[in-house]
């Protein structure tokens, strides 16, 4: 049985895609890399901030009370999808049917796994925009279906400040969609780049679903973390998307607690069905005092909606006055920042820096990506450690990602002075 | 590799147990069907959860992916004396989100297309669809009770050694056993295991040992780890649950543990579908491994005191339910007592369930007409040999007194119903 399960092995974590090795290696080289006291990690993608102090006392309230020690609904602790089909209900303008449209999962990450699972057959195309959340990938692959990517790019003659200065190009986008072609994956606020699409771009995209009749998944893990000026659309808002739609929420990202792992799927019934079906055989049900607490903290806030305290427009205010600071940090170090207009992390072209890295080059990989180089010369000489953007990317479009890296700002002052010491 | 929405689409026990739950609210039944308990989980281990939720930021964000390394490590140190093998707490172990997770990722990783898989009956019901969603095939060998005595107890259900030789092919990739059984409570001796091991050795299988009831045995039964067995601990992977080894089942805290040549593909797919599991109840059950390491073999140790006071109410119920001619099976271990109903003969007026096994019309019969909820055995079993079991009902005895006199209650009217006929 060692062959067939080194087969089993291979044909999960590679399938000859010298990018899933890449993220695999890097991982393990980084978290290692990183583990060192004196770096400064800007790389990991949560918060050092701590979460409203609300959230934890109802999660140690939750605990007292007997019952929620046990198993609850298996498709979302009833107060918690009721919280969310009101918050979202407000959000979304529809009414949201709590046990049929909204399904609550291990984090964004199982409701992506889980929608994956449920909806994309062996055979189908599903199209990632790229830079992609970097599991995208592997879970299409495990769902037995191949992805198609399309970059974002770069207006020309730009030089690059904000998220907004990448598009999606609409005849390309327009060629990707083949009568295979299950599904598209957007990301909005976008990790790693903060771009926030546009209503005209989601437009864009919708026109194509509906044309092509694909479906949509919208990973909106950062839909509050939006900055002055920025308005995030919900591509299931537009006509003719709710039906096809499913929207991935986070309590990690809402919160800023990331270590409770509790994310969620919306959307209509005929497709959240199947990722209750997936739920059903993988692992059931989620951490009940968990799920009570978040739905405590979502019914606070629906209070709140417009006022200052609101915690859905406060943090996103916080974490503004952050990123300046950063911005401000990284181009005084000779760098220069993309502003996100949304979202937690920063990509900077350390390009101006004409950093020499022939030092950083290993025996075993001559075709190392800049960005790895230098995220690793960085974490070395300087003690500061960040993400290589080419993580985000296929093989074909490294040369035009590489000369970025991509920095947390969700992180307290303190740790920010530090690096700038 | 990763089978479609239409096998995820059977529905399970879960599912099934759902639609009970949901009759024996309507008719506000006493529910002994549910397998979990009414009572708090010890104070010590909802102490331990309040206190990681004040620690610090750290927390609340997300912690080593294939378990938090205070957790795995007191797993191994408690373990290891236990296994007679020094564990690795960071190969050898996998922490999920339950012990539903742990099967999940033991299948998806384990089996391959057209691998047969041994399943021992009555098994929870689960490892059927898993199987089948990892494109196994199920191959059933039933516990039966022994010929020419009374049975009385779990211990008099055995497995045939030769039925279960007969059973493996060269397509046989592994058996799965779950000591404490459930739903029958049988608590495997070694011989039994020893049996199960020379068969596995011989034919080069891997054993999946789900022993998530493992501190629950009575009447002095021990329960024994197969992977302790020479030669087994290098194929099996055992499977553990903190939601019932602290009576916490809502924290769904599981974990995988086992060779890490075999782990190392549970991990892969555990890092492709939920990634994370939530930090702070890992960290809790951590704390509550530290403490019973401390006490173990003492009065105090929680591991004593659960069974002890567990071993009282399973004697309440097999009274109560011998007093209306029932025949409980004393159970050797679990949370779980099955009977033999076949005693008692019953009019069911309802002609729509007349298609259903008789456990499951007698079992819906018993929360319309006496208001009891229990759960039918036959749902244990593969369909091939679900009609020769189906004079069994389970009851779980993991229930405050109040919820136990309750059930006694009903029995005795009922009995002295019976009598005035």
């Amino acid at each position: 049985w060692n062959d067939s399960l080194f087969r089993l092995f291979r044909a999960c974590c590679v399938v000859a895609s010298r990018l899933l090795l890449c993220m695999f290696l890097f991982r393990v080289a980084f978290t290692s890399l990183a583990a060192d006291p004196s770096v400064v990690n800007l790389g990991q993608g949560f918060p050092d901030i701590p979460p409203p102090s609300y959230v934890k006392e109802a999660l140690a309230k939750a605990v007292s009370v007997d019952r929620m020690n046990q198993y609850t609904r298996g498709f979302g602790h009833p107060p918690l999808v009721k919280a969310l089909s009101q918050v979202y209900g407000h959000v979304y303008g529809r009414p949201i049917d709590p046990f049929k449209e909204v399904l609550v999962t291990v984090g964004g990450y199982g409701s992506l796994f889980s929608t994956m699972q449920g909806l994309v057959e062996e055979g189908d195309e599903v199209i990632i925009i790229e830079p992609f959340f970097d599991c995208y990938v592997p879970m299409v692959r495990m769902a037995g279906a191949k992805p198609v990517f399309i970059p974002l790019r770069l207006k020309s003659g730009k030089k690059s400040i904000t998220s907004a200065d990448w598009y999606l190009d609409p005849d390309e986008l327009s060629s990707k969609f083949t009568s295979k072609t299950k599904a598209i994956i957007i990301n909005t606020p976008n990790n790693p780049i903060g771009k926030i699409l546009t209503r005209d771009e989601l437009q864009m995209i919708a026109d194509l679903c509906i044309k092509h009749d694909t479906l949509c998944f919208s990973d909106e893990v950062y839909e509050w973390l939006i900055y002055r000026g920025q308005q995030h659309v919900k591509i299931a808002t537009l006509p003719g998307m709710w039906e096809r739609t499913i929207t991935i929420g986070s309590a990690g990202k809402t919160f800023s607690v990331t270590g409770w792992k509790l994310g969620w799927s919306i959307g209509p019934q005929h497709l959240i069905r199947h990722l209750q079906t997936v739920m059903q055989n993988t692992l059931y049900t989620c951490p009940t005092p968990l799920q009570e607490a978040v739905a405590q903290g979502l019914m606070l806030n629906m209070e709140l909606i417009g006022q200052p305290e609101c915690y859905f427009t406060s943090l996103a205010e916080e974490l503004e006055g952050k990123r300046d600071r950063m911005a401000a940090i990284v181009q005084e170090a000779g760098m220069t920042p993309v502003i996100p207009e949304g979202g937690y992390f920063m990509l900077v072209d350390v390009s101006a820096l004409n950093q020499d890295l022939s030092d950083m080059k290993t025996d075993d990989d001559d075709d190392e990506a800049y960005d790895y180089k230098f995220v690793k010369w960085m974490i070395k000489k300087k003690k500061l450690a960040a993400i290589p953007v080419t993580a985000f990317v296929s093989d074909q479009s490294t040369k035009d990602f590489e000369k970025y890296i991509r920095l947390c700002f969700i992180k307290v002052n303190k740790t920010l002075l530090l690096w700038l010491h | 590799f990763f089978r479609k929405v239409k096998v995820y689409g059977q529905p399970n026990l879960f599912a099934k147990s759902v639609e009970f739950t949901q009759l024996a609210a309507e008719y506000k039944a006493v529910n002994l069907g549910q397998g979990f308990p009414d009572f708090s989980p010890p104070q010590f281990i909802t102490e331990a959860f309040c206190k990681a939720v004040s620690g610090g930021p750290p927390m609340h964000q997300y912690t080593r992916a294939f378990g938090h390394p205070a957790l795995v490590q007191s797993l191994a140190k408690f373990f290891s004396r236990i296994v007679g093998h020094d564990i690795d707490p960071f190969e050898d172990i996998l922490v999920t989100v339950g012990a539903y997770q742990a099967l999940f990722c033991a299948f998806q990783a384990l089996i391959d297309e057209g691998d047969e898989v041994i399943i021992v009956e009555p098994f929870f019901d689960c490892y059927q669809p898993m199987v089948v969603m990892a494109g196994g095939k199920a191959v059933y060998v039933p516990l039966r009770p022994k010929e020419g005595t009374a049975v009385l107890s779990s211990g008099d259900w055995v497995l045939s050694a030769e039925e279960l030789a007969s059973k493996i092919t060269p397509h046989t990739k592994a058996i799965v056993i779950n000591t404490p059984n459930n739903p029958l409570g049988k608590v495997y001796k070694r011989e039994e295991l020893q049996m199960i091991a020379d068969l596995c050795i011989k034919h080069d299988l891997l054993c999946f040992s789900d022993e998530v009831y493992e501190w629950l045995t009575y009447d002095g039964a021990k329960h024994v780890k197969i992977a302790s067995l020479p030669g087994m601990w290098e194929r099996t992977v055992t499977i553990g649950s903190g939601g019932k080894t602290f009576s916490a089942t809502g924290w769904k805290v599981g974990w995988a543990m086992g060779s890490g040549h075999i782990l190392k593909y549970m991990k892969t797919i555990h890092q492709n579908s939920i990634y994370h599991c939530a930090t702070a109840a890992q960290e809790a059950v951590a704390q509550g491994f530290e403490r019973e390491h401390e006490l173990f073999g003492t009065p105090q140790s929680y591991f004593q005191q659960l069974p002890a006071m567990l071993h009282h109410r399973r004697e309440k119920l097999a009274s109560s339910l011998k007093g209306v001619g029932l025949q409980p099976i004393m159970p050797e271990g679990g949370y779980f007592m099955i009977t033999d109903i076949s005693s008692i003969a019953v009019d069911f007026k309802d002609s729509d369930t007349k298609d259903e096994n008789y456990d499951f019309r007698f079992v819906k019969w018993l929360i319309k007409e006496k208001g009891l909820a229990t759960i039918p055995v036959s749902a244990f079993y593969s369909p091939e040999h679900s009609k020769e079991f189906d004079k069994y009902i389970r009851f779980c005895f993991v229930k405050e007194n109040s919820t136990l006199d309750a059930a006694e209650e009903i029995l005795k009217k009922w009995s002295q119903n019976e009598s005035s006929h």
